[in-house]
Formats: structure tokens, C-alpha cells, sequence
């Protein structure tokens, strides 16, 4: 068995969906930051069979709307003296602020520069987001 | 209150609000000498950056008509857009001279952007093949001085489904009426896409690739050209264009007291022995278009405290 060493005060992103893990950490950039971090991957789980799972021991603050997006199955464990204190469970976010871009040629931003593209879920079963200008879909990729 | 407002999609006004704007309106028609210097001194900014004449002549017209004045561009090579400007930096520019503005834009959502970056109410006046909600008010308007309600009618659309967005604005704006059949006669190439029918799951909608067998059945026909713009190939064009033509002929399948309405402007695919039986009300509609746009230009400006 795997030994990491537990966090003093941190975070531990639980229930990637395997495979993912290597992903989440780079769009974190963990693989840039000098404190103590562990990306462990095809964990056994009860719930999902095997996860990925991310250890941070240090307080940062992660973007959720983006996490979700990534992957909504995502547990956040919060830790504090060595103690879980709190869990937080994403899901896929209601809207997303700059963080996609639309694939449609004909929308505006195409041709402009507007940083700050808010996509509207339209439907959670599909995964489908829509651009806020053009109503195209957009799906953000499925692990 | 829609004063101040800015009108990027028919849904950016309630059902009410629409209802509003048909009264005041029908008013103007029936005594426009009231209105003739409502907006005096009030400057309309046009910027068209794709052609149009009677989008920009209806506004026009409307804005003269009360009094105001206009400025503006009517294809982007003879403005500051030609030199590389953004649509945020021409908009904000704008709002230090005129007092409202109307765009049309070949790109979809360039309206939107616009107006989140203004100071002045935009109005879209078509951008791409997505929303134009003044040609929305106009079917609207339309629909309602002739048939008395928007809700309970069986509503034909025939030809360019896909890429009209007169069809999807209108569409879009009739779901929140009750009781409303929607046909949608196009060919498949031509179909009205998935996410306009997801917002008519409380409606009834049938799918068809001709018109004659539901042509007794339709309270309105509204017909559509299949625009040659929308195409990358002239081959595709000439093979659909044909498609769908209403004739004198047909029309005698229809009932005595359907209309027929057309956002203009026609090519063929409404015969010119159509263009004086009674039930064709596509010319009587681009004049519904100019009350309805001076009523909402009035409203935007003035509120409810106009002439």
C-alpha cells in the first residue's frame, strides 16, 4: 500500500474520475509550486471502483466553476490540524466566466476581444453549455 | 419600464410589454399627426455593418416620422470599422452623440457586446443568422392587428428554417403564447435547428417537406426566402431556391381568412399572382414594421411620458 503523509492544513480534491488526475493537476499548476503536493492515481474506491485523488498541503484557492467543469464528481476535502473540517461536492456549474471560448466562427468573438465569455448550462444530462452572444453549444470534454 | 433599455432578443421584452408596444402602435397609425415632434432634438445612430435597405429605411423612417434625426453607416467600408476600430471603441463613441442606436451585424452577438459596452439602448437590428426582434415586434404586430391574438393559431413556417432568423426570433417569441401549432415546411437541408424546437416542449409541432396538405389547416403562413449569402456553394443555392413556392394555385387550398406574411424580401418563392389576393399581407406588414419600431424607439427614449 501506497503511503502519503497526511496534510496539516490543506486540501485533498477527492472523486477524480480516474484518469483525470494528471489533468487537474496541471490546469492547477501544481507541477509549478514549491509546497508539499500528491497526485495519486487509480485509488480503489467503493463508490467508483478506482479515482484519482490530489493532496495539497497548503491553503490555496481553487477556481470550483472550473474544477466542476473539469470534473463535476469532485469531492473537496478541507483540512485543518490534521482534521477534515468541512466537504464540499461540485457539480457542473450553472455558468461559466472565462474559462471557454466559443468554436462558432460567426460569433463576435471571433473577431473581438472579449475575455470574459459567460456560458449558460443549458442542459446538464447533455453537459451542454451556450455561448452567452451566440447561443452555439458548447460540451465541455467528457473523461 | 423600457426606457433606457436595450432590445438584443425578442424575450428581452415580456409578453406585456409586447402588448404595450402594439397599442401604442396601433395609436400611431390611426393619428400620426399627434407624433410628428415627439422626439424632436433626439439624434437615432444607425450602424449597419452588413447591407440592408429596409431594415435601415423602416428606422429611419420611424425615427423621422416623430421628429428625431438620424446619422450612421450603412456598410462598414465607409466607416472607422474599415480602419480596424472594435465594435466596443465605435459603440462608445457613438453614445457621446446620439442617443440611441440601431445595429446590424454580420456576426452573431455583436449587439450584445455592444450593449454591454454602451451608455446608449442598442437595439439589434439582425445579427447573423441569429435574432432580429424588430422584425419580431413587426410579425408580432402584425399578427395581432389582423388576428386579433397571437395565442390559439396554427402557424405554418415554409423554406429557410435553418439559417433564418426571423423564424427563429419569431418562434422563440410565439412559445410564450398559449395554444399555438407550430409546422415547420422546409427541406431537410433547410430544418429548423434542434435548440429552437427545444424551447416549444409545451406546443404542438409537426415536421413536414411540403406544404399543399397542411395548407387547410394554417391560420398563418409565413414564408421565408432562402438567402444566397447563407450558402458557400452556388450549386446548393440553385437546387433549393426553387423549393416551396407559393402560388395562386395552391392557395386555393387555403382558408379564406389565413394570412400570408413574409419578412421581405422576396425572391420567388412567393409567385407574383399571389401579391393581390387579400390573404397576402406582406406588403401591409413592412408598414406594421414602421409603427411598431417608432413605438419602440419612442418608448426607449421616452418612457411612458410621450406624446
Amino acid at each position: 500500500m501506497l503511503k502519503v503523509d497526511s496534510i496539516k492544513k490543506g486540501i485533498v480534491i477527492d472523486h477524480i474520475t480516474a484518469g483525470m488526475g494528471y489533468e487537474i493537476f496541471t490546469e492547477l499548476k501544481l507541477d509549478e509550486v514549491e509546497y508539499t503536493t500528491a497526485l495519486i492515481r487509480n485509488v480503489s474506491s467503493r463508490k467508483y471502483g478506482k479515482k484519482d485523488l490530489i493532496k495539497i498541503d497548503n491553503v490555496v484557492d481553487l477556481d470550483l466553476d472550473m474544477l466542476g467543469l473539469l470534473d463535476p464528481n469532485i469531492t473537496l476535502v478541507i483540512i485543518e490540524g490534521e482534521k477534515v473540517v468541512d466537504k464540499i461536492k461540485l457539480s457542473l456549474p450553472n455558468e461559466v466566466k472565462g474559462i471557454l471560448n466559443c468554436k462558432n466562427p460567426r460569433c463576435v468573438s471571433t473577431i473581438e476581444h472579449i475575455d470574459d465569455i459567460t456560458f449558460y448550462l443549458a442542459n446538464e444530462e447533455n453537459r451542454e453549455y451556450r455561448c452567452e452572444y451566440c447561443d452555439a453549444p458548447y460540451y465541455p470534454k467528457r473523461k | 419600464m423600457i426606457k433606457g433599455r436595450h432590445i438584443i432578443e425578442p424575450t428581452d421584452l415580456s409578453v406585456n410589454e409586447i402588448d404595450q408596444l402594439s397599442t401604442l402602435a396601433s395609436r400611431i397609425k390611426s393619428n400620426p399627426e399627434k407624433y410628428l415632434d415627439a422626439l424632436k432634438g433626439n439624434l437615432l445612430a444607425t450602424l449597419f455593418y452588413e447591407p440592408s435597405t429596409r431594415t435601415r429605411f423602416s428606422f429611419e423612417a420611424a425615427m423621422l416620422r416623430l421628429g428625431g434625426q438620424t446619422i450612421g453607416f450603412s456598410e462598414p467600408n465607409s466607416s472607422s470599422v474599415s480602419k480596424g476600430e472594435s465594435i466596443a471603441d465605435t459603440i462608445r463613441t457613438i453614445g457621446c452623440y446620439a442617443d440611441i442606436t440601431v445595429m446590424r451585424h454580420p456576426k452573431e452577438g455583436a449587439p450584445k457586446l455592444a450593449s454591454k459596452r454602451s451608455n446608449i439602448p442598442v437595439i439589434n437590428a439582425g445579427d447573423g443568422g441569429h435574432q432580429h426582434p424588430t422584425q419580431t415586434l413587426t410579425d408580432l404586430h402584425t399578427i395581432k392587428s389582423l388576428k386579433g391574438t397571437m395565442s390559439n393559431n396554427v402557424i405554418g413556417f415554409c423554406g429557410d428554417l435553418k439559417f433564418g432568423r426571423t423564424v427563429h426570433s419569431l418562434v422563440k417569441a410565439l412559445s410564450r403564447y398559449e395554444n399555438i401549432t407550430f409546422i415547420f415546411i422546409s427541406p431537410p437541408e433547410l430544418a429548423i435547428p434542434i435548440y429552437i424546437k427545444d424551447i416549444l416542449s409545451n406546443h404542438k409541432i409537426i415536421e413536414l417537406n411540403s406544404m399543399e396538405d397542411i395548407l387547410p389547416k394554417l391560420d398563418i403562413l409565413y414564408m421565408t426566402r432562402i438567402q444566397k449569402e447563407r450558402f458557400f456553394n452556388e450549386e446548393e443555392y440553385l437546387r433549393l431556391k426553387g423549393y416551396f413556392v407559393l402560388t395562386k394555385k395552391k392557395l386555393e387550398l387555403a382558408k379564406k381568412d389565413m394570412i400570408i406574411m413574409h419578412p421581405l424580401p422576396r425572391v420567388d418563392e412567393i409567385h407574383t399572382n399571389v401579391d393581390n389576393d387579400p390573404r397576402a399581407v406582406y406588403f401591409q406588414q413592412a408598414k406594421y414594421g414602421m409603427f411598431i419600431r417608432m413605438a419602440l424607439i419612442l418608448k426607449l427614449l421616452k418612457g411612458d411620458n410621450h406624446a
